[in-house]
């Protein structure tokens, strides 16, 4: 039963490159500690050819011009895990979290699905390297072995069964200890311990695994006690365990913390691009798209209030919903540029928290022989931009209430997805009558209406296009409603034909310009408005 | 001259096919020039210049100029319904990738055309928008005319919040009641001094109301043309996108309550890039407008305008409250297609009201 193992080496360095790719080529050392008792705790190769080593405090760094220096990030780091472990459970449902910097597959069964073991290992390897990390993958026939290997051996190892012992042999005594000799996972006795072994081996002239492998395993367990014959174990790559499988919650999140507030667009835009692109990573690698994208920025000093954000302890935070499950980090990047241009945050930015909320990618296919509908993303892009253009409310589908209120309806999201109804019971009409269409004024036109024996015979109104004398009128309807609310309405309403004298000498109108307008008496608020023109 | 010409276009490799040019070139030269050039024709450099030349033509072969008769010629646009039989019978229909403007006045049947080439469009399932100038449709109308309503995109451009600060317009039927919310109403506190605008609301009200009509059409006057660009503005910009975007069936341009005077100052090159960004797209792009702006751009120019005022008839001596409007009769002419050459014509239609029946 074959096992996998990725093992991210110099994980708060491999975390702090995954934020930043641009140190990629510069030395680069990670920073622990409170000020000013901060050390150095993990440096790149860059870094330690420039003679930096763990432990150096920050004002000895500092000597170093070329030098990038960064702080231990757990936000960085957990993100980091959050993708470790996204990578792991894209090829194998069995998934051990191990420690934050390994984690631990069973490929049984996945031979058929993914190909030979090499092929398997190498698309992990190229998995991790998407999601940002650069990681060691090895594959054994048992958990521990895989584990020894990744963090023995870089790059991409296999392990033919029965070869564990042979292929570890080399590897140092101190792979064992990784784990214990690391500072901040284990209590200070078990470090101790493991200091200690190490030391006894050592001074035995044990080196390598093989040699602890070689050793007789009675004298072994005299003197060493059952840990020695454990260890023992591991050596020969003979030891034997059952995952303890872990289902990571479906959480994709991202942050960075700023050194120096951004107080623009577009660094924010450079930053939000990176955090959008890991995330679309992490949700392509699970098979995920997403529907809704969480957007919060703490700000430095948060002074001026935007009420139509949710604002909480200094927080600005943006909610972008999507008719439609997407994963383009680029669509999403400019939604957000869209909507931060429309609702800046108002205050400098020191930190960006970004998520996703997971959903399954839409499943539709076209048909061949259906008429074209607009591209969700292109719609999202554009309906985003005409909005900023004309107004969040004022770009969308429209949706009839069931109400006799004029004005009846309201705005919605417009989404180019329309569920098929049964051919049953269509709600059109297949060839339905040319309707008289009313094109409305809004707001309705207030008009100065000279009544005769009750019924308007004169019209003046601001639009000189709608006014005049009144030819013909049929009226009034009455309509009323919503009584028992404060919204109560109640009117009279007239169709009339006018004159119109501001147009009689029209060429357009050819003399003849009347047209035909609906006029309403509001009944409770009082006044005359012509709401229309029938056209 | 002519033997210049030859070497000239042979040494870049390109024979002569036709030379009918170069020999009016040579016929509008001075004399002297053509006996020079006779002289040199004779003389032997000349001769063996020529030969040289043509058994270098003789080995290229010549350029192949396609006639006129067999260049590509553009193929015809689909033609699709605009949902009113009349209408299709006089042009043959909505011409896809291509620009149609629907012009004429108020109470013409613009709309209402606009509004059956839309449920024409989404009932073959297509998506639709409305760029609509003065945020003028009707829903209910919409509706009543069969147009899909979840496959209609409808851009509102216009000012709302100029609107809000200027206005002291109320529309009917708000919460507000008299007395309580406008800024007329609003002047007058309780105790405090009485103002001349109440002291003449109280003398003559409809005098206050009509001056306050007017007072509101001089600015409005004024700020009419403000607001008519920066709703064209957002008009074309935001139809720019929708077409940049593409998969709509039928893009309609609801220019219908803009003063041709505002609607002219649309450059003409819009509507170029208008016209090529439809082409070779299922498109339809709609204009509806008072008068023809697109110029040339269009391919479908349809002036539509009242057929006759039966409807309206003054001498009808019914009451008013036995009479419904029952609908428009609507006259069409094919102003300009340049899909047919068939003289201009025209047809008569009928629409209904949602209540007729």
């Amino acid at each position: 039963m074959p096992f996998a193992c990725i093992y991210v080496p110099n994980f708060p360095l491999a975390a702090a490159l995954r934020a930043e790719p641009e140190l990629q080529p510069r030395a680069l050392a990670i920073l622990e500690g409170k000020p000013p008792l901060e050390t150095i705790i993990a440096v790149n190769e860059k870094a330690a050819g420039m003679g930096i080593t763990s432990g150096m405090t920050k004002a000895q760094a500092e000597l170093c011009a070329e030098l990038a220096l960064r702080p231990r990030s757990a936000l960085q780091e957990s993100a980091a895990h959050a993708a470790l472990l996204d990578c792991a459970q894209s090829f194998s449902p069995c998934v051990e979290d191990a420690a934050c910097d390994t984690a631990l597959l069973d490929l049984a069964g996945m031979e058929s699905l993914l190909g030979s073991l090499p092929e398997i290992s190498r698309a992990i390897y190229s998995r991790a390297a998407a999601l940002g990390l650069e990681a060691n993958v090895a594959v054994a026939s048992n958990p521990d072995a895989a584990v020894l290997a990744a963090r023995g051996f870089a790059g991409v190892t296999v392990i033919p069964a029965g070869k564990e012992a042979e292929q570890l042999g080399p590897l140092p005594t101190e792979v064992l200890f990784v784990n214990h000799l690391q500072e901040d996972r284990r209590e200070g006795d078990e470090k101790k311990a493991a200091a200690r072994l190490l030391e006894t081996l050592d001074r035995w002239g044990i080196r390598n695994l093989r040699g602890l492998a070689a050793l007789p395993e009675v004298s072994l367990s005299e003197r060493l006690g059952q840990e020695g014959l454990r260890l023992q174990q591991l050596a020969r790559g003979a030891a034997s365990r059952t995952l303890v499988p872990v289902e990571a919650p479906p959480v994709f999140e991202e942050s960075v913390e700023l050194e120096h507030s951004i107080v623009l667009l577009e660094p924010l835009a450079f930053l939000l691009n990176r955090l959008l692109e890991q995330i679309c990573a992490r949700l392509g690698s699970r098979a995920l798209a997403t529907q809704e994208l969480r957007l919060t920025l703490e700000l430095e000093n948060f002074s001026a209030l935007n009420r139509q954000s949710v604002i909480n302890n200094q927080q600005f935070v943006r909610t972008l919903r999507l008719p439609l499950p997407m994963l383009d980090a680029k669509v999403f990047l400019k939604l957000l540029q869209l909507d931060l241009n429309a609702h800046p945050p108002g205050a400098p930015i020191v930190k960006i928290h970004l998520a996703a909320e997971p959903a399954r990618p839409r499943s539709a296919q076209a048909g061949l022989f259906l008429p074209p509908s607009p591209e969700p993303e292109k719609l999202e892009l554009t309906l985003a931009r005409i909005a900023g253009l004309v107004g969040e409310n004022k770009v969308g589908a429209l949706e009839l209430l069931d109400t006799h209120r004029p004005e009846g309806f309201r705005m919605r999201r417009f989404v180019a997805e329309v569920p098929r109804k049964s051919s049953k019971t269509p709600d059109v009409p297949e060839e339905p009558s040319i309707v008289t269409a009313l094109r409305r004024f809004r707001p309705p036109l207030r008009a100065h209406v000279t009544l005769e024996n009750g019924q308007p015979t004169h019209l003046v109104c601001q639009k000189k296009d709608v006014q005049g004398e009144v030819l013909w009128r049929a009226g009034p309807w009455r309509f009323s409603g919503d009584w028992w609310e404060r919204e109560a309405w109640s009117r009279d309403e007239w169709d009339i034909a006018l004159q119109n004298n501001a147009l009689q000498n029209d060429a357009l109108s050819n003399g003849d310009a009347i047209s035909f307008c609906r006029l309403v008496h509001d009944l409770l608020g009082g006044g005359w408005f012509v709401e229309g023109t029938y056209d | 001259m002519s033997s210049a010409v030859v070497s000239t276009s042979a040494a870049l490799g390109r024979p002569f096919v036709f030379d009918a040019d170069a020999d009016a070139e040579v016929r509008s030269l001075p004399v002297a020039n053509r006996r020079d050039q006779a002289e040199a024709q004779e003389s032997p450099i000349a001769r063996i210049l020529q030969s040289t030349i043509k058994n270098q033509q003789s080995k290229i072969p010549p350029a192949r100029v396609t006639p006129a008769s067999q260049l590509e010629i553009r193929p015809a646009p689909e033609m699709v319904s605009s949902g009113v039989p009349a209408i299709d019978a006089l042009t043959g229909g909505l011409p896809r990738g291509c620009l149609t403007e629907l012009c004429g006045p108020a109470s013409s049947g613009r709309t209402t055309l606009l509004l059956a080439a839309l449920a024409a469009a989404t009932r073959r399932g297509e998506f639709c928008a409305v760029v609509d100038a003065s945020d003028a449709l009707d829903p209910q109308s919409a509706a009543a005319a069969g147009v899909d309503l979840e496959r209609l995109l409808w851009v509102r451009c216009g000012e709302d919040l100029s609107r809000k600060k200027n206005s002291p317009r109320r529309p009917p039927s708000t919460p507000l009641r008299a007395g309580s919310g406008t800024e007329e109403n609003g002047n007058q506190k309780e105790g405090g001094p009485i103002s001349r605008s109440s002291l003449a609301r109280e003398a003559c009200p409809e005098l206050v109301e009509w001056v306050g009509i007017f007072a509101q059409a001089t600015f409005d006057d004024r700020t009419n043309s403000r607001q008519s660009e920066h709703r064209l503005e957002q008009v074309l910009r935001a139809t720019d996108l929708l077409l940049e975007s593409g998969g709509f069936g039928l893009i309609a341009l609801d220019l219908g309550d803009l003063q041709p005077q505002a609607a002219r100052h649309i450059p003409l090159t819009t509507w170029f890039r208008f016209r090529r960004a439809v082409e070779y797209t299922p498109t339809i792009l709609l204009t509806v407008e008072q008068r023809p702006i697109a110029g040339s751009c269009s391919s479908l120019l349809l002036q539509l305008g009242p057929a006759d005022r039966s409807a309206a008839d003054p001498e009808n001596t019914t009451p008013a409250h036995a009479r419904l409007l029952t609908g428009l009769n609507i006259n069409a002419d094919l102003i300009r297609s340049r899909l047919d050459r068939k003289p201009a014509r025209s047809v008569v239609f009928a629409t209904k009201t949602a209540w007729a029946g």
